[in-house]
């Protein structure tokens, strides 16, 4: 298989999320576009893709913090459901996601007569991140042992691998067709269903289940 | 003494070999926890935890406690209320007490905190060693374990100034952070699942406790563990039982809370919780040792169901321990309970008694429901609120601050274990 390929030890690695206080907060939808024009750009990553790396249950409400803010703290839940239905890994950038999510609320406030305050102790922080990464032991030699590999990995390598590395690599591209990219026309197929997997609705345990399946089926398909 | 490796059978085996991974560029790193006590409280609880499992990592980790005479203590004591929104007067005498203890503390421990790599300054008592030594080498993090959301000024201005000169602090909230002018990072509080109080307790060790305080084990026990503060509204709970109680009359309440002889207000709120109480004998209203743990983690562990019913709330470290025992809570819509309890995933917020009480029928009509949410409650402390998850925190915290203020660090494997 991949006769004309050849892999350099793909090294796996995991990570660690800090939260650092930005002292920013915001009360009302105004005071959160005044804010959002400017915040640390590694706030826009936090309150979109950290909650993965938090525990997320099957069915979360709401799919990141500005969407659940506004449905639980200012109780709008026009603009909670259209918050919550952006997919951040759809933007080229944080930059792009950032203007998206400003055009959202923008365009509500113009819709709404009057804007809604949370309570006091329902402010809205903004937080940002701080990513640690770190190598494991743990090596992959060929592209065959990746479902095997995958299985085993934390969630902090899955997110690190499967959804980091869009922001990291300038095709957007995850880790693994990264790693596959030398075997060229002989993964086409491989390649597709990875790109077709929505990393952001669902959480990282049933992420990684969808890849160990993923690259098992596929292994085991071309293998027969 | 627990080790690292002890953990691994609760949080999973990858956990502890990620620690290892993480502590790599760490090992032999010289690194000084500071705080006031050995024992009694919830640091000293913490670092006596923290420590050994840092030490099993590699990490040259020493724990130094500073001394003082009693009127340092009271200032100091007078410092925690003020941080927590209590007005309390500040005089120069004692302002001199707390500074004076600071550098004469410093004179005995300067050449192990100048030498340190990283030096953690536990809450405020120890605040004043940075200033004593000015050949300082390595970092140093100030840890707040204190509810600083809404703090008395004079009070915070004071210490303000110290906590300045640091290069960085932990708050365990982000409503807990305050303007400052170095890195402030945010970590929750966590539960250490093989303590006292959370450790796995047989099915005679429940029931035995049951019998010891007059309970009928085979009726349903709804429970409430916390202090005797209006805050977390037990008349409250008292009125959301007695609602539940006319749809299920087998029902009883316990109220369990720790001694409030040397807090006046916490005194008089027993008596009313007992006035409120009258003369049902379903109501337990239980004053415990402070030591009490294996009866607290008997009492949640025996409980059909668990409320928290706080009008306001730091964290809710007792909502986790539930939590971690597999059972869904009724929470007060506040503070960190929200991070803790979701609506049907975890257990349910509430607002008011009668909110309680509806929370409560349907969790007792439903029992294959409150088994379903009590695995998911026990799940979500696993990943998050375990003592593990502040030991990688806490590693991750070290590498930030001899890193910088980069968004990312790559670490690299340089040393074989």
């Amino acid at each position: 298989m991949f006769t004309n390929a050849t892999f350099e030890p793909f090294i796996v690695k995991d990570c660690a999320l800090l939260t650092i206080a930005t002292g920013r907060t915001a009360r009302n939808l105004k005071e959160m576009t005044d804010h959002l024009v400017n915040i640390h750009i590694g706030s826009i990553y936090h309150h979109f893709w950290d909650g993965l790396l938090r525990s997320r249950f099957a069915d979360p409400e709401y799919n990141n913090d500005f969407a659940e803010w506004v449905h639980h703290a200012l109780q709008d839940n026009i603009l909670a459901e259209r918050l919550s239905i952006i997919n951040p890994a759809a933007f080229p950038d944080l930059e792009s996601l950032r203007w998206g999510l400003l055009e959202i609320m923008e365009q509500r406030l113009d819709e709404i007569e009057m804007v809604a305050w949370a309570k006091l102790d329902m402010q809205f922080h903004f937080v940002r991140s701080q990513i640690m990464v770190f190598e494991t032991r743990e090596v992959i030699e060929t592209p065959e042992q990746l479902g095997e590999a995958v299985s085993k990995m934390t969630e902090g390598s899955i997110f690190y691998h499967f959804i980091d590395a869009r922001r990291r690599s300038p095709e957007m591209m995850d880790d693994f067709r990264s790693w596959l990219k030398s075997c060229g026309a002989d993964c086409e197929d491989l390649f597709s269903q990875l790109a077709s997997v929505d990393p952001y609705f669902g959480s990282l345990v049933e992420l990684r289940g969808r890849l160990t399946n993923l690259f098992t089926n596929y292994f085991r398909r071309v293998s027969e | 003494m627990t080790s690292i490796q002890d953990y691994a059978p609760v949080t999973g085996k990858d956990v502890i070999e990620r620690l290892y991974d993480l502590a790599r560029p760490l090992r032999g790193m010289k690194v000084v926890h500071v705080n006031s006590t050995y024992v009694g409280g919830g640091v000293a609880e913490i670092l006596s935890k923290l420590v050994p499992l840092q030490k099993d990592l590699g990490l040259d980790v020493r724990w130094e406690v500073i001394r003082g005479e009693e009127r340092f203590f009271q200032v100091t004591k007078s410092f925690h209320n003020g941080l927590q929104g209590i007005p309390v007067p500040l005089t120069d005498s004692l302002l001199k007490v707390y500074r004076k203890t600071g550098a004469h503390n410093a004179e005995q421990l300067r050449s192990v905190l100048e030498e340190a790599d990283i030096v953690i300054i536990h809450d405020p008592q120890p605040l004043p060693l940075l200033r004593s030594c000015p050949n300082r080498k390595g970092k140093w993090i100030w840890r707040c374990h204190i509810d600083l959301s809404h703090p008395y000024r004079p009070v915070w201005k004071y210490l303000r100034d110290f906590v300045m000169e640091y290069d960085a602090s932990i708050f365990s909230l982000a409503d807990f952070a305050q303007p400052l002018p170095h890195t402030q990072y945010l970590m929750q509080p966590s539960i250490d699942p093989l303590s006292d109080k959370n450790k796995e307790l047989t099915p005679e060790e429940v029931h035995a406790v049951k019998l010891q305080f007059g309970l009928d084990p085979d009726r349903p026990i709804m429970l409430q563990v916390s202090r005797f503060d209006r805050f977390k509204d037990p008349l409250g709970v008292l009125k959301a039982y007695r609602l539940v109680k006319s749809f299920a009359p087998s029902l009883q309440l316990i109220l369990a809370g720790g001694g409030a002889t040397d807090d006046p207000e916490g005194e008089a709120v027993l008596t009313e919780v007992r006035n409120g109480a009258g003369t049902d004998k379903d109501i337990h209203v239980l004053l415990l040792p402070p030591d009490a743990h294996v009866t607290i983690n008997a009492l949640q562990r025996g409980a059909d169901l668990v409320v928290q019913k706080s009008l306001k709330e730091g964290f809710g470290l007792t909502v986790t321990e539930a939590l971690w025992k597999g059972k869904p809570v009724i929470g007060g819509d506040a503070g960190g309970i929200r991070l803790q309890v979701v609506n049907y995933q975890t257990g349910f917020l509430v607002k008011t008694p009668e909110g309680a009480a509806l929370r409560a029928r349907y969790i007792l009509s439903h029992p294959q429901r409150a088994i379903e949410m009590g695995l998911k409650a026990k799940e979500l402390v696993r990943q998050n609120f375990l003592l593990t998850r502040n030991l990688r925190e806490y590693l991750s915290i070290i590498l930030a601050s001899l890193y910088g203020e980069q968004e990312r660090i790559e670490l690299h494997l340089k040393t074989a274990p």
